[in-house]
């Protein structure tokens, strides 16, 4: 995308005001409504949710409001529907999440809208169509649909389409299924419109999203003596602009770039990037925390940006021995290892975006904290997420967490964070400074400030 | 020559090492009931750590005799597992993890034993024939009900009575088992 964009770069001085909040207010969240992903469109018209209970919620941009600055980021219900159902495999006596683990949008080609969403198992493509007319005048049925008697037709007409309100449908145009022994953790349509991938904790497979009933394998990772298993693939993305390439994020913390043109079995890596381990830093769970839970391109396809669980690390795609920028998420943390290890938050997966121009990278935190890295300023930072400061328009007052010492006012402890409270899954309007952070059960969505 | 400071750190280790053990094995057991089946790549994570605080549980344990003499008694083997002895012997080099959770594969697996291990490994116990199939169910293969309360107890009786060698030893190859 073009500088100018995404508009001002944020820096220091740019800030952050409320404008929605989406979802339930009862502090007793109802599990099915745990957001478990999010994600605009390619026009940023569109906000798809995703939750554990197996329902898509799709938010549209007012468009009247559009060329009103300050309103220019409110988004209302467009539609809802069950993507995935529970499913049980009998074979392995296995029951088979409804929880949507990613969605990812289509570029649009006509009216219709078509985005894949996947669970553990199972990618579906559905369309979302708009229809805001009904046809009337029908020769042979009546207005009900009960068909006449055909002694009693008299006449010929022509039927015509009158107005009706707008009905927004969501129907699945193909279900890609049975492909995947373990658990999907990515999908990524691929820049040809033609064909996407799915990724698990041992494949990459390739699809035509046309063809239901066959996908290529792409990528496979599983020896042949599964004892000797050293790491899991945890995400995956086709580039940007080369159809031909896509990268690959591992458990170990090392990043694998792939081209499909080299062989058909892409097992073999054309770039490796991986950072050595600083050995000061090593624990028990120094190789658990360099486990990767994200990787994106920028938009511009020269860079990616990797998510471990303490940081978040941009690297050039010529330079693989070392990323060219890391940013410390929450390095406060890193004395609280065991603690979270004993409470499950290390496990925890966290995502990272981009802006439209890939100037500002943002990702989660806990607390409902979110952070925001400006990359050419190196200026960085924290903002919550909280129905304290949900009024119309009210400005972001940034955090900060004391990670030891003399706690200064407006400061938090780092005990005193609630690690319930995590923000795993952030997104970016392409185009505009407009943001959705997604909170347990709740969806935010921010704009920058107007002036 | 270790001081009486290098044997409290150790000690500390030590405890600290079981204590990581301790709660590892417990996740392992939870994720059993976990919806949507064994998550491999957890599985994958607490298997790294539990190898991690092994490793530093036995070499701080070897540190702190004070002389490294035989390895300890074992456990009997399971009968209802084709699992090895556990040994005691960290290697410089990390060995194959001790527990591999793939949804394909329920049955018993279990570790390969370090090099050391050779004396007591014969090549026809190291067949690798899974016995588990064969043998009658126990409770803890995994199953649509649960039981975590027999592991729970095996391994609470191992931590009172105190030994610490048959702890470490006991709870992976029951960890393995479950898998």
């Amino acid at each position: 995308t073009s500088d100018g964009a995404a508009g001002p770069g944020p820096g220091a001085d740019m800030q952050w005001c409320f404008s929605q909040v989406k979802g339930a207010i009862d502090d007793d969240v109802a599990e099915a409504d745990i957001i478990s992903t999010v994600e605009f469109n390619h026009t940023g018209e569109l906000l798809a949710t995703g939750d554990k209970g197996g329902r898509v919620v799709i938010f549209q941009q007012e468009i009247e409001n559009k060329n009103l600055p300050q309103f220019r980021s409110e988004y209302n219900v467009y539609s809802t529907f069950q993507s995935h159902e529970p499913e049980f495999d009998y074979l392995k006596s296995l029951e088979i999440e409804e929880k949507i683990n990613k969605i990812r949008w289509l570029p649009q080609k006509n009216a219709a809208q078509f985005l894949l969403s996947t669970n553990d198992k199972t990618i579906k493509l559905w369309k979302i169509s708009e229809r805001d007319k009904r046809p009337e005048g029908y020769n042979l049925k009546e207005e009900d649909g009960r068909y006449k008697d055909p002694n009693s037709i008299t006449a010929l007409r022509v039927p015509v389409l009158i107005p009706m309100d707008l009905m927004v449908e969501a129907s699945p145009r193909r279900v890609f299924s049975n492909a995947h022994t373990y658990h999907i953790n990515s999908i990524s349509v691929n820049s040809d419109n033609e064909t996407y991938l799915s990724a698990d904790d041992l494949r990459i497979n390739l699809w035509n999203l046309e063809i239901t009933d066959r996908s290529f394998n792409i990528v496979d990772i599983k020896p042949t003596n599964m004892e000797e298993l050293t790491e899991v693939i945890t995400a995956a993305e086709f580039h940007p602009l080369h159809c031909n390439t896509l990268v690959y994020s591992s458990s170990k913390g090392t990043i694998r770039l792939c081209d499909m043109r080299e062989s058909a079995l892409c097992d073999k890596h054309s770039k490796l990037f991986e950072e050595p381990e600083d050995p000061s830093n090593r624990s028990f769970f120094s190789e658990i925390i360099s486990s990767i839970s994200d990787v994106k391109f920028s938009h511009n396809g020269r860079y990616m940006m990797t998510r471990d669980y303490l940081s978040v690390k941009v690297w050039d795609l010529n330079m693989e021995n070392r990323p060219v920028e890391t940013y410390q998420v929450h390095e406060y943390l890193r004395s609280k290892l065991c603690s979270l290890y004993e409470n499950d938050c290390i496990f925890d997966k966290f995502e990272c975006c981009w802006n439209g121009n890939d100037s500002v990278v943002m990702t989660g935190s806990y607390n409902n904290f979110f952070r925001m890295f400006e990359r050419s300023q190196r200026r960085d930072v924290t903002l919550e997420a909280s129905r304290e400061n949900s009024k119309p328009l009210q400005v972001l007052k940034p955090r900060k967490v004391c990670a030891g010492g003399k706690r200064k006012k407006d400061e938090i402890s780092v005990d005193s964070l609630d690690f319930n409270k995590k923000i795993l899954h952030t997104a970016w309007h392409p185009q505009e400074n407009i943001i959705a952070v997604a909170t347990t059960n709740n969806l935010y969505i921010f704009q920058d400030k107007v002036n | 020559m270790s001081t009486a400071a290098d044997m409290d750190v150790n000690m500390d280790v030590n405890m600290e090492a079981r204590r990581i053990l301790a709660v590892s094995i417990s996740k392992l057991y939870a994720s059993r009931a976990q919806r949507g089946g064994l998550r491999l790549h957890r599985s994958l994570l607490l298997s790294l750590v539990m190898r991690s605080a092994r490793d530093i549980y036995h070499s701080s344990s070897r540190d702190s005799e004070p002389h490294s003499g035989p390895s300890p008694p074992e456990e009997p083997m399971d009968t209802t597992s084709s699992v090895e002895p556990e040994r005691t012997v960290s290697e410089p080099q990390p060995t194959s993890p001790s527990a591999q959770a793939a949804t394909e594969e329920p049955e018993a697996e279990y570790e390969r034993g370090a090099s050391g291990d050779k004396e007591n490994l014969s090549p026809a116990k190291q067949s690798r024939k899974r016995r588990g199939k064969t043998s009658a169910a126990p409770d803890f293969l995994p199953s649509k009900r649960a039981r975590l309360e027999p592991g729970e107890e095996r391994y609470a009786a191992c931590c009172r009575s105190g030994h610490p060698e048959s702890l470490t030893s006991l709870s992976l190859n029951r960890v393995i088992s479950a898998f």
